[in-house]
């Protein structure tokens, strides 16, 4: 944590008064005065999970107030998607929030079928089911090392990444890239499993829930763990509402909401699991449920996986106005071709209106609005990011709790700052 | 406890704010309302408050330039096409209890756009007015806190806008570098 240097000089003096001016209201009046203590963390410190700036407002150790400063990492997808046919944005959306790509390949596919209202085969929503819970276990397993590593349990980032290494190890082989995967596309996924996935997925999904036990007897009953994380960071279900907070965050203050089951997409409604939540909102009620999360997916996983052996059938929609063809037909096919050439040229045509659609990713609700111009491109696509929003709800989970326990809060909201900024 | 029956969003509206409610559409199955900028912090504290309603969470804020064409004609009467103005301003709210999410509009002009804040509503809705009023440029008046978010502090222009190109910030060598530094008096701090 860098400590900002005092002024040098008189203009360097004018210079530090007039920030301090801009922050009137911000912070409290006794930090303009100089009583109270105002503290850089970040951009570039360990436990920010990236590049967020905090401003803390401290009175001796305690957090008066706390002022988070995002942008660092803002790269324009936004914008840079209003440049590009529908199919083509899609590796954009995997940069933003670069722990669980498939979730946002999910949301942005989703939001452009139902503007489009095309339908997914039944084959293409399974594999999207076993894709989007092992991004849920990569991401949570990266949250856990992390986690933990910034609360001094140093073991526990070592056991995570082994685990994780074989859930990206899937990946490559699905898609063929380990972290920015563009599998999930617009009308279904872009090719089917291979041979060797089957057998892989089944040895991880045998060996997996041992290891989910080896972490809860690293953490779960702790002693050092439980007086670092329990009764941290409370935030009351009203105001976790009222300050729109999704996901396990959510979940964690008690409030039962999970889309998967309030707005089940992707045939999530046809699987068996629950929801796990917690009562006090704490850190420690945050990590419990995203422990739980890890059993919840293996149930589903388990189910997905008998279903992928069964259901056979196409991996994404036949409708070749909006998915290219098989790479078998082109050879034969003239339309075939047409259709291909015309796809991965111009792209299609969507509708001049505006839809929302949201989904479930590992840290909560992930919106996605596009406005289309009855043309090949989007006039707007804004993203709804949860790391956006629980970064904006800090302040409030901080207040009156320790500098020490600051890197704990940031840790159990699990932020990713390329999915905040985008 | 009894939940009461959900209620119609658009007759309630109507009801309550009469001449405000300005259009009403569904795409896909989506309802989006379409209100008065000036009345849009008490329909949003309206929808979130009234009972057989209760919108109680914010989902998103998200801003769209109709620029540079169709916006300000005269409405044809066809479904997507009332653009009274340059901005619209989506509020997509949420209600758990009848689980079902509702789009409000609220359009601004394109000289000065103002609307009201929805902090005093929702607290979430901070940040999301603050994304916008950076990347749109559009000023919600009475918010709290009118810096810029995703931004530097001394940047021109406003990037989400439909008329603000792709790739205008230019980058700096050292022939030209004392002139970029000259529009950026923070950037040296």
């Amino acid at each position: 944590m860098a400590v900002a240097t005092p002024p040098q000089s008189i203009e360097e003096q004018r210079r530090w008064e007039g920030n301090l001016d801009q922050l009137r209201g911000l912070v409290s009046e006794r930090a303009i005065t100089g009583e109270t203590m105002l503290l850089n963390m970040g951009p570039h410190h360990p436990s920010t999970h990236g590049v967020l700036r905090l401003l803390l407002e401290l009175d001796g150790e305690q957090i008066v107030s706390c002022l988070p400063d995002v942008g660092f990492l803002h790269t324009g997808i936004e914008k840079s998607l209003e440049d590009k046919s529908y199919e083509k944005a899609l590796p954009l959306t995997d940069r933003m929030d670069y722990l669980s790509p498939m979730s946002n390949n999910m949301a942005y596919a989703a939001a452009v079928e139902k503007l489009l209202d095309l339908d997914v085969p039944e084959r293409g929503q399974v594999i999207r089911v076993v894709c989007l819970e092992l991004a849920r276990c990569a991401s949570h397993l990266v949250w856990l090392g992390t986690h933990a590593i910034d609360m001094g349990a140093m073991s526990v980032l070592l056991y995570a990444f082994r685990e994780r290494e074989r859930i990206l190890g899937m990946f490559e082989m699905l898609s063929g890239q380990r972290m920015m995967s563009s599998y999930i596309r617009p009308g279904g996924v872009w090719r089917d499993v291979t041979d060797d996935f089957l057998p892989t997925i089944k040895q991880f999904l045998n060996d997996f829930p041992a290891k989910v036990d080896d972490y809860e007897a690293l953490l779960t009953q702790n002693p050092i763990w439980k007086d670092r994380a329990q009764g941290v960071g409370v935030i009351e279900p009203d105001v976790a509402l009222a300050y729109g907070l999704t996901g396990p965050a959510l979940r964690g203050s008690g409030v039962n909401w999970d889309l998967r089951k309030a707005q089940p997409y992707s045939g999530y409604e046809t699987y068996d699991f629950n929801v796990p939540l917690g009562e006090h909102g704490d850190v420690y009620d945050r990590y419990l449920i995203r422990i739980q999360e890890f059993r919840e997916s293996m149930k589903i996983l388990n189910q997905a996986v008998e279903r992928l052996e069964r259901v056979k059938g196409p991996y994404r929609s036949e409708n070749r106005k909006y998915c290219p063809p098989l790479r078998s037909e082109l050879g034969q096919s003239m339309e075939a071709v047409i259709h291909h050439f015309k796809l991965w040229t111009y792209g299609y045509d969507a509708p001049d209106d505006e839809i929302y659609n949201a989904i479930e990713s590992p840290r909560g609700e992930i919106g996605c609005y596009i406005h289309g111009t009855g043309a090949n491109k989007p006039r707007r696509v804004h993203f709804k990011t949860p790391s956006f929003i629980h970064i904006s709800a800090l302040p409030v989970m901080s207040k009156g709790y320790l500098l020490a326990d600051m890197v704990a809060i940031i840790g159990s909201v699990d932020i990713v700052l390329g999915d905040c900024d985008r | 406890m009894e939940i009461p029956a959900a209620k119609d969003p658009v007759s309630a509206v109507r009801e309550v704010f009469g001449d405000a409610l300005l259009h009403v559409k569904e795409f896909r199955g989506e309802l989006t309302i379409v209100v008065d900028a000036e009345r849009i912090a008490d329909v949003l504290d309206f929808l979130r408050g009234a009972s057989g309603l209760v919108f109680n969470m914010l989902s998103d804020i998200s801003a769209v330039d109709y620029y540079p064409n169709d916006y300000g004609d005269a409405f044809d009467g066809e479904e997507s096409d009332y653009r009274p103005e340059r901005f619209g301003v989506c509020y997509h709210i949420l209600s758990m209890l009848y689980n079902r999410r509702l789009r409000v509009k609220a359009f601004a002009a394109d000289e000065d756009p103002r609307l009201p804040t929805a902090t005093v509503v929702w607290p979430a809705a901070n940040w999301l007015e603050r994304e916008i009023a950076d990347m749109m440029g559009i000023v919600f008046e009475g918010h709290p806190d009118q810096r810029r978010l995703l931004m530097p502090e001394d940047w021109h222009g406003h990037p989400h806008r439909r008329d603000y190109p792709l790739g205008k910030e230019t980058v700096a060598f050292s022939f030209n570098e004392a002139e970029i530094r000259k529009h950026k008096p923070f950037a040296t701090d």
